[in-house]
């Protein structure tokens, strides 16, 4: 039965291919993902980190705003600070050092603004802060600190003031900070080109302007994308946490990772935005490496496995040829067992009463010696027709002679053959023949060809008959190529007769060796020669075979073993 | 000279009947027996110079029958009647002391000849 090997190929290929890819897509990926988890993690500290510092920074500021505030305030009378010029000269020193302030006031008890410094001051300055929810507020903790509030002025901004304490009164210092400030610091936040940083109080309300849009006191909104500021969707709120929080979500579509910490000496909250694929580029790096070195790996994989499979698949087939040979081989061998056993037995059978008719005729032919030739008329008659039945007694007993030959298992004769010379001998029995009908003899014989020890007689009588078919086959006009060789690798000799005759035909080739088969006329050839042929050769240790071609002819080798 | 005596063992009758008339007709003193066992018997009490004896037998084949007679008489010559599948019953034969064998079925005139020298050899003449 013929194997389906495109199939077993496709089988084994794929078998090899699914346990070496699993096993590697199974470390890749739980490499990446633990490479991932961890290069997360470490993004989120730093980020963390970077929040936190942004934060301490914030908290620096408002702790120096205010000390300077105690500063001034405790250091300078009542008096003196709601004089106008001296607040001026004052206001002077502290912003050319720290340019941290917009405009400073003095308002007393009751609300009244006694002095102010800064642009504002027609607008200002007749004010009354008595039921501003801040004056209340200063009047209650000592320091207030405000969120961004747009007040009598109609703009932005936050106050810090301080109250003091005198034994028979009390009065605020109240200054104006420059938003630039706090912007600067929060602005250090941004780190890559899509990140954002800002402020919001407890009411989610902006303290700061972000990098991407969006105004005071509106509530934080993301763009749609990076770069696009149309549409926008609400920050994820994070006013009312009490600690850092590094987080990444997904809002909108949009992946982000997100900080966000308190502000201890205000009620804010820093938010901090970033861009997972500006912070996770060394993940991206890796991740591509990773998809590349799996693949090339797949790509050794699959190459590996198709030149191995195909190696494999090479071996089979030879395998299964030469199974196919042997059990032909064995098939020929076995038929060849089974027809000598019958051959000898009908040469048994037939030879008895042979011996008799053969008996009889001689019986016959001694007394009609003895008749006197006058006395019958018949007597020529009598006297042929035993003569023929003798010579088809003779005919007979020579078929029964080759077809025992073919039987025969006598152990063949030993004795040293130079087999070139066998050749030469042997055609030269049949050159005058061959050249009768123009057919010439080819002789290519090798010098390397060895002695061999084998039967000359039954090798003879095998070349003799492939001769012979030779000439039957080309009938006149053609060549016959008498070859030999030495096959050093198996140590035989091999022999090989070509003719240029018709050939043999496909389904005739393998019943060529079958006793009694011939392609020759009725009563031209007995359908022995190629089978006895067989035997002889396979008794002598070697092996015949046949090539043939209709109308091109037909090649017989003979391989010899050496000993 | 005594005329040749020779007996013909063979179980095929037409063959072995045949055979003795042939031999008689050229003044040789033959006779038949048609299986080993009776050729055994008229050994008892006849005198043979050359025994022709067939290799394929039922009941006592040629090589058995050919170990009983060069017991019974050694200095009779046998010639062993063998088919061509069965030289090797004739090699066998002239292990066993057999003087020649001869292939069935045979010209007369070998035959002849191989008793001619089974009987010369029997006589003691080299030829």
């Amino acid at each position: 039965m013929e194997r389906n090997y495109r199939k077993l190929w496709w089988q084994h290929c794929l078998a090899i291919i699914c346990f070496s890819v699993i096993p590697l897509l199974l470390v890749n990926f739980s490499l990446y993902s633990l490479f991932d988890r961890i290069y997360t993690e470490k993004v989120k500290e730093t980020l963390r980190s970077s929040a936190e510092n942004q934060r301490d920074s914030i908290d620096l500021f408002f702790n120096e705003r205010i000390a300077q505030l105690f500063t001034v305030a405790n250091t300078n009378t009542f008096e003196k600070l709601t004089n106008e010029t001296y607040l001026n000269k004052v206001f002077e020193i502290m912003h050319t050092k720290s340019n941290s302030y917009m405009d400073m006031g003095i308002i007393d008890n009751e609300g009244n603004h006694l002095s102010y410094v800064g642009p504002y001051y027609s607008l200002l300055k007749a004010v009354n802060y008595k039921n501003e929810p801040w004056f209340n507020a200063v009047k209650a903790n000592g320091i207030y600190i405000s969120d961004i509030f747009m007040g009598y002025r109609k703009i932005p901004h936050f106050i810090i003031a301080v109250m003091v304490r005198e034994k028979s009164s009390s009065w605020i210092l109240r200054v104006t900070i420059n938003l630039k400030n706090i912007d600067d610091i929060v602005q250090k936040a941004w780190l890559g080109n899509f990140s954002d940083a800002f402020l919001i109080n407890k009411a989610n309300q902006l303290q700061t302007r972000p990098r991407f849009g969006g105004n005071f006191l509106e509530a934080p909104a993301l763009p749609e994308s990076a770069t696009s500021m149309l549409e926008r969707h609400t920050y994820p709120d994070f006013s009312s946490i009490v600690a850092t929080k590094v987080e990444r979500r997904v809002v909108y579509g949009i992946d982000a990772f997100y900080a966000a910490t308190p502000i201890s000496n205000t009620k804010w909250v820093l938010v901090i935005k970033e861009s997972p694929d500006e912070l996770l580029t060394p993940l991206q790096k890796g991740k591509y490496w990773a998809l590349f070195l799996t693949t090339l790996g797949l790509a050794i994989i699959a190459t590996g496995a198709a030149l191995f499979t195909n190696a494999l698949i090479n071996r089979i087939k030879a395998t299964d040829r030469e199974n196919a040979t042997n059990s032909d081989m064995l098939l020929q061998a076995n038929k060849m067992i089974a027809l000598s056993k019958m051959a000898a037995g009908i040469a048994h059978e037939v030879n008895n009463p042979l011996a008799a008719i053969a008996e009889k005729a001689g019986w016959m032919k001694d007394l009609l010696a003895e008749e006197d030739l006058a006395a019958s008329e018949n007597f020529t008659e009598f006297d042929q027709s035993v003569d023929k039945i003798e010579q088809h007694v003779d005919r007979a007993r020579k078929i029964i002679h080759n077809l025992l030959g073919f039987a025969r298992r006598m152990e063949p004769a030993k004795e040293k053959i130079n087999v070139n010379n066998l050749l030469d001998e042997t055609t030269g029995f049949l050159e005058n023949e061959a050249k009768y009908v123009n057919i010439r003899f080819d002789k290519h014989y090798a010098d390397s060809v060895p002695v061999i020890t084998s039967d000359l007689s039954q090798i003879q009588q095998v070349v003799l008959n492939l001769l012979n078919n030779a000439i039957d086959a080309i009938d006149h006009d053609g060549t016959i190529t008498v070859s030999t060789r030495y096959l050093e690798k198996t140590d035989e000799v091999e022999i090989a007769i070509a003719d240029t005759g018709k050939g043999i035909a496909e389904n005739e080739l393998s019943k060529i060796f079958d006793p009694f088969f011939t392609t020759k006329e009725v009563g031209k050839g007995t359908g022995l020669g190629l089978s006895i042929s067989y035997s002889i050769i396979e008794k002598l240790g070697g092996k015949i075979r046949v090539q043939s071609k209709v109308g091109e002819g037909t090649v017989f080798t003979i391989l010899l073993p050496k000993q | 000279m005594d005329a040749l005596r020779v007996l013909i063992v063979d179980d095929e009758d037409d063959f072995r009947e045949t055979i003795v008339k042939r031999l008689c007709a050229r003044k040789i003193l033959a006779e038949g027996a048609a299986s080993g066992i009776l050729a055994l018997k008229v050994l008892e009490t006849k005198d043979f110079d050359v025994i022709v004896l067939d290799v394929k037998m039922p009941e006592m084949d040629g090589i058995e029958t050919l170990r009983h007679i060069k017991k019974l008489k050694p200095e009779i010559e046998v010639i062993m009647l063998t088919g061509h599948a069965s030289v090797e019953f004739g090699l066998k034969g002239m292990q066993l002391g057999a003087f020649d064998y001869v292939m069935k079925p045979a010209p007369l005139n070998e035959l002849l000849d191989t008793i001619g020298q089974a009987y010369n050899k029997k006589r003691g003449i080299v030829l």
